[in-house]
């Protein structure tokens, strides 16, 4: 038993905190958000460049630091404390994950245009009937020659208006909830008939909504095997679901910080209201409620790699904590700032913002409950 | 003791049905379930169809002008205004500073703002919280010293400070504030309730904007502003009791049962579109289908809470401190709605729309339109726990007043 990081683990901790201490500032931010692109592509260039971190995840073979979930972890973590826009989400976790399992012939290749920052990924996996069913899919991938060809309207693709390639999940075949028939692509996102319609989301980062109108892609847009993706598109969104608990404690512990502080600071009654039992013990729970997430962090993140079950078990229950920590933290945090916990100006709404779409983010609370019954429950007996 | 309603009520909510259907303006039809953003002018536009009506102040009593209705046609007209997803009516003139003036008041003050107050020709601003002086009222610094203009040997008052949280006083045409009259008196003894024209020089309104992007909120700020002394309600350094007064009343208004009802409506509709992960609608959904259950419970415990405290009311007990119950659980329960929307909105609670073309384009949409103001409202709702005097402080209210602890 050990929760120790490497030397190597804290090392990059430490330069992407300082990175983001130095250039990533509230108000550098705030003018990020505002900006036509809504994000800092020569960030993402230092991400790749000056700091290395774009192949924290992938081993020394694939060009990366020889990490794994772990790295991802203490990175998300880091970007929740900062309110990171850049997608290391879409494109290292996710892009990168489904790349690193795929087998692809090209999978080398491509993970390398990740790691150096010419590869940027979103994953495009929601429709808008599907809720938080990953194999509830209309969108489909009908064979043609030697290729295929993309029907259908993917939502809410986080980090789509950035990107050069989409993950996206289609059918090749089964009905529209089944498990099989399901299969992963990795399209160029100029491929002809893709039609996008951009907009901001409101914790600051940009979406789009995706339409495939008869594109032609490829055979080796495909990754993994067909008709069988199913499997590993579960394992990639865990790992996601990890990195979002990772990046949730970050916001939360940032939420708790700024929330004490503003309580020592501010005089109500001849003083500080800090001294008011009724608050202390909500700043209790707060201290409560990031420590029992972070603790579900680390364990779903260390068993990533075990079976499916147990894997889909720790993530879930991890995810439930987050989500209602969240939840907690955040209100909390925004009661006791009072009114300027209410304004645009101060960065605790801004990360109340940020945890409150983590919440639903991959699955709300009720989703995630309800795959733990059935892993830990209905499956035992 | 029961229930019913009489059929004197029951012809009541006929007639008062028929009135919103027949005079809600057009123009203003769906705005309030959209959640779309409203101009003074909106606002304007119901009040001044209910003020010709004799309706638009429901509880002032009829020697003030008001409808004279009983607790119950109140309530009903609360409900049928839900029903009909109406604009609210602007509480500051109707709801607060009027019930002041009227009791308090000299009948030249009564004479002055009350009919303009009635049909909507004084658009009011509430100048009470300061950036110091939030939970902690009494403890207010704006300062309002008494001089004689030698130009007109009238008697003014100088007014310094500022203040916060000033709901549309980018709109005003008067605020009504709390001032320091005199600094050495204990903290709640020195305090006076003035009047004052937003078109006196030396106020500067700024914005303040919230999470959901919404300019709802200012800070007032007053530099050297003079005020006619006749301006002031009540006798100098009694201010406290205005604001007292203002404040049960302010809670009494808050628990919004008819609006709490109104937007489950608005949760099960969109349940029975949005659909859940196995392919049935959300409201089938045995999780979610119990959160609306519980909401739905705890809104019916307000409801009933509510008309005991009407009731109680209208057999001559004002409103007391067990308002702030009303004012706890409705505030809570307002908030449990917009979390419950937003969670039955899923992914598309996520994109942001302000600033945005929504109507009109011939754009692709973003999601259905419900959606679309699930995320800020539920933002812009956390306020809630913390205006009217924060929660905590009504719950110190009850220990203190209620329970005598």
């Amino acid at each position: 038993m050990d929760f120790n990081f490497t030397e190597e683990q804290s090392m990059l901790r430490d330069t992407l905190a300082s990175f983001l201490q130095d250039k990533y500032s509230f108000d550098t931010r705030r003018a990020s958000v505002k900006s036509a692109s809504g994000w800092r592509a020569d960030y993402w260039k230092a991400f790749a460049e000056e700091l290395g971190i774009l192949g924290a995840p992938f081993s020394e073979e694939l060009g990366g630091l020889g990490g794994s979930a772990i790295e991802n972890m203490i990175v998300m973590e880091e970007c929740g404390k900062a309110l990171v826009i850049e997608p290391y989400l879409g494109t290292v976790v996710i892009g990168g994950g489904f790349l690193k399992y795929s087998g692809h012939a090209s999978a080398t290749d491509l993970i390398g245009g990740i790691i150096g920052g010419e590869i940027i990924t979103a994953f495009a996996y929601a429709e808008p009937q599907g809720r938080y069913n990953l194999a509830d899919l209309k969108t489909t991938a009908k064979k043609d020659g030697s290729g295929y060809v993309l029907n259908g309207h993917k939502a809410v693709v986080l980090g789509a208006p950035w990107a050069t390639h989409l993950v996206v999940t289609a059918r090749t075949g089964g009905s529209q909830r089944e498990a099989s028939g399901v299969s992963v692509f990795l399209v160029d996102k100029a491929s002809a008939g893709i039609v996008t319609r951009d907009y901001p989301t409101v914790d600051g980062q940009r979406a789009s909504e995706v339409y495939f109108e008869n594109v032609s892609i490829p055979a080796d847009a495909l990754i993994g095997v067909e008709g069988a993706g199913l499997p590993l598109i579960e394992k990639v969104v865990d790992e996601a679901i990890a990195a979002i608990c990772a990046e949730g404690v970050g916001a939360m512990r940032k939420m708790h910080e700024n929330t004490l502080e503003y309580a020592r600071q501010r005089k109500q009654f001849g003083t500080a209201i800090a001294n008011f039992q009724v608050l202390q013990h909500r700043m209790v729970d707060m201290f409560i409620n990031v420590e029992q997430s972070l603790s579900m962090t680390y364990m779903a993140t260390l068993k990533l790699d075990e079976s499916a079950h147990d894997r889909a078990k720790a993530v879930s229950a991890a995810k439930v904590q987050i989500g209602r920590s969240c939840k907690f933290v955040g209100q909390a945090a925004i009661q006791i700032h009072g009114g300027m916990g209410m304004t645009d100006e101060l960065a605790v709404g801004h990360y109340f913002k940020r945890a409150t779409m983590i919440e639903g983010q991959f699955g709300s609370v009720d989703h995630h409950l309800r795959r733990y019954e059935h892993l830990s429950i209905d499956s035992a007996a | 003791m029961n229930l019913d309603f009489s059929p004197e009520d029951l012809a009541f909510r006929d007639e008062v049905r028929a009135f919103i259907a027949a005079h809600y303006p057009d123009s203003l039809r769906g705005k309030q379930d959209e959640g779309e953003e409203l101009a003074k002018e909106d606002f304007l536009a119901w009040h001044r169809v209910l003020a010709a009506k004799g309706w638009v102040n429901p509880a002032w009593p009829t020697s003030e002008g008001g409808p004279g209705w009983t607790s119950t046609q109140r309530y009903i007209w609360g409900e049928e205004c839900a029903a009909a997803d109406t604009i609210g009516i602007m509480p500051f003139g109707i709801n607060m500073v009027g019930p002041v003036i009227y009791t308090f008041g000299t009948p030249e003050q009564k004479q002055r703002f009350l009919p303009d107050t009635l049909n909507g020709d004084i658009w009011w601003c509430q100048g009470y919280s300061e950036p110091g002086a939030g939970s902690d009222l009494a403890s207010l610094k704006t300062k309002a010293e008494r001089f004689t203009d030698p130009a007109d040997g009238k008697e003014y008052y100088l007014v310094n400070g500022q203040k916060t949280w000033t709901t549309m006083a980018q709109y005003a045409d008067w605020i009504f504030c709390l001032v320091r009259t005199d600094p050495n008196a204990k903290i709640q003894e020195g305090i006076s309730f003035l009047l004052i024209n937003m078109k006196t020089p030396g106020i500067t309104v700024r914005p303040i904007i919230t999470l959901g992007g919404e300019h709802e909120v200012n800070e007032v700020w007053l530099e050297n502003v003079k005020v006619p002394v006749e301006n002031r309600i009540y006798d100098e350094n009694k201010g406290w009791t205005c604001a007292k007064f203002l404040l049960a009343h302010e809670r009494s208004g808050i628990a919004g049962v008819a609006r709490s009802k109104r937007g489950i409506e608005r949760i099960r509709q969109m349940a029975t579109t949005e659909l859940g992960d196995d392919g049935q609608t959300l409201l089938q959904d045995p999780a979610f289908k119990r959160k609306v259950a519980e909401l739905e419970i705890d809104l019916t415990a307000l409801e009933y809470t509510e008309l005991r405290t009407l009731a109680a009311e209208s057999a001559g007990k004002g409103p007391g401190p067990e308002s702030s119950v009303l004012k706890i659980k409705g505030t809570e329960v307002q908030q449990r709605v917009t979390e419950l929307a937003l969670e039955a909105a899923g992914h598309y609670g996520a994109p942001y729309f302000r600033g945005f073309p929504t109507d009109g384009d011939n754009m692709r949409p973003i999601g259905p339109d419900y959606a679309h103001r699930t995320a800020p409202s539920y933002f812009n709702v956390r306020k809630t726990s913390i205006y009217g005097g924060s929660n905590e402080i009504q719950r110190n209210i009850i220990a203190k007043m209620v329970l005598g602890l």
